[in-house]
């Protein structure tokens, strides 16, 4: 599957590590959900590291969508609120 | 409350909606195909100028801490003669002011790596989406061609689900650029209005240099006393044996070379 990490680009994934990056990210949305800084920052990286790590980037011209979008790296907690909504993204 | 799906999901969700609304909007699925691509290439237009503007940002902050880099030195030396002269005051007082600027220049280093790291990400940015854009203008016209409308469908929404993912999230990255680049901007402008009211100036060397004139005086100063002491000296050989007669009495002749030689050593004594 592909995963993308926004700012970085996508990463081809396999699907065994599908439970592995879900359970790091039930941490991280659960971080998002209290509002809790000192515990999203870990968790943001904890998943990405992983992506990084099982995942291969995709070649840029590779047009098919991710099933799975991730905030940047140094994303702040208002950050990733606004991703949830769709005020994050830009109209067009 | 939305029900637990993790955060991956939900911003996945987010990004899909936004390119179905738009893949709803067309009448015909292959006026999608160009009116997308008019979008792609006024982003890839978009993203360009913002890593020109980032990086008019960064050399901006590159000249500001070359300026305060220069007067960082400049009141090191003059902090260095001070103490040659002897004046730790006004040493003191000169490394004060260094310390002062040294807080800003760490604060632009700072605003200088931030902007830098935001400019690489921008061009890598833009490079993807350039890509992605070529070889959506392939995909494009191989369906055009091909397909009717209704079979068209399945793979215009496929490509454009895809370019739609990385236009958002390359106008992301371009709007967390202009952020950074507005702040930083704003700071800039502070410190070139401080440089040129002068206030900056003050900051480095006082309303008037006033260390570099201590310095120039205290030089000029040194020359006079200089100049004063061989006089002295002089004229010192020339009335020395009466006076040494008068106050040494009895001492005899041997005494009247010495006071001559006295006044050489006081003389060489004096901070050059």
């Amino acid at each position: 599957m592909i995963v993308r990490i926004l700012g970085e680009g996508q990463f081809e994934v396999p699907e065994a590590a599908a439970a592995e990056l879900n359970e790091l990210d039930g941490t991280l949305e659960a971080a998002v959900e209290r509002n809790d800084d000192a515990a999203f920052r870990p968790a943001l990286a904890a998943l990405l590291a992983r992506v990084r790590a099982v995942g291969s980037p995709t070649e840029a011209d590779d047009l098919r969508p991710s099933e799975l979008i991730i905030p940047q790296p140094d994303a702040t907690m208002d950050e990733v609120h606004k991703l949830l909504t769709d005020e994050g993204l830009i109209p067009g | 409350m939305v029900a637990p799906m993790g955060v991956m999901k939900r911003v996945t969700m987010v990004f899909r909606a936004k390119a179905n609304k738009a893949l709803d909007r067309m009448e015909d699925p292959r006026e999608t195909l160009d009116y997308s691509y008019q979008t792609q290439l006024e982003l890839l237009q978009k993203v360009r100028r913002g890593v020109a503007d980032v990086a008019t940002s960064r050399k901006r902050v590159e000249l500001q801490v070359n300026t305060l880099n220069q007067n960082a030195a400049k009141l090191d030396r003059q902090a260095r003669d001070s103490l040659a002269a002897g004046r730790e005051d006004l040493a003191r007082e000169a490394l004060t002011r260094k310390a002062g600027l040294q807080t800003q220049l760490e604060d632009l280093q700072t605003q200088y790596a931030s902007l830098q790291s935001e400019e690489e990400k921008l061009t890598v940015a833009s490079q993807r989406l350039q890509a992605k854009v070529d070889a959506f203008r392939t995909r494009k016209e191989t369906i055009k061609a091909t397909y009717t409308a209704a079979e068209a469908q399945t793979r215009i929404n496929e490509a454009f689900t895809g370019i739609s993912e990385e236009m958002g999230d390359v106008g992301l990255a371009i709007q967390r650029a202009e952020d950074k680049t507005a702040q930083m901007q704003a700071r800039a402008g502070a410190i070139d209005e401080l440089m040129a009211s002068g206030a900056l100036d003050d900051i480095v060397s006082g309303p008037h240099d006033d260390i570099q004139a201590e310095l120039d005086r205290m030089g000029a100063g040194h020359g006079v006393d200089h100049e004063l002491e061989r006089m002295k000296a002089e004229l010192a050989q020339g009335s020395a044996p009466r006076q040494i007669e008068g106050g040494l009495a009895g001492s005899g002749d041997g005494a009247s070379a010495e006071p001559a030689r006295a006044a050489d050593p006081a003389q060489a004594g004096e901070p050059e």
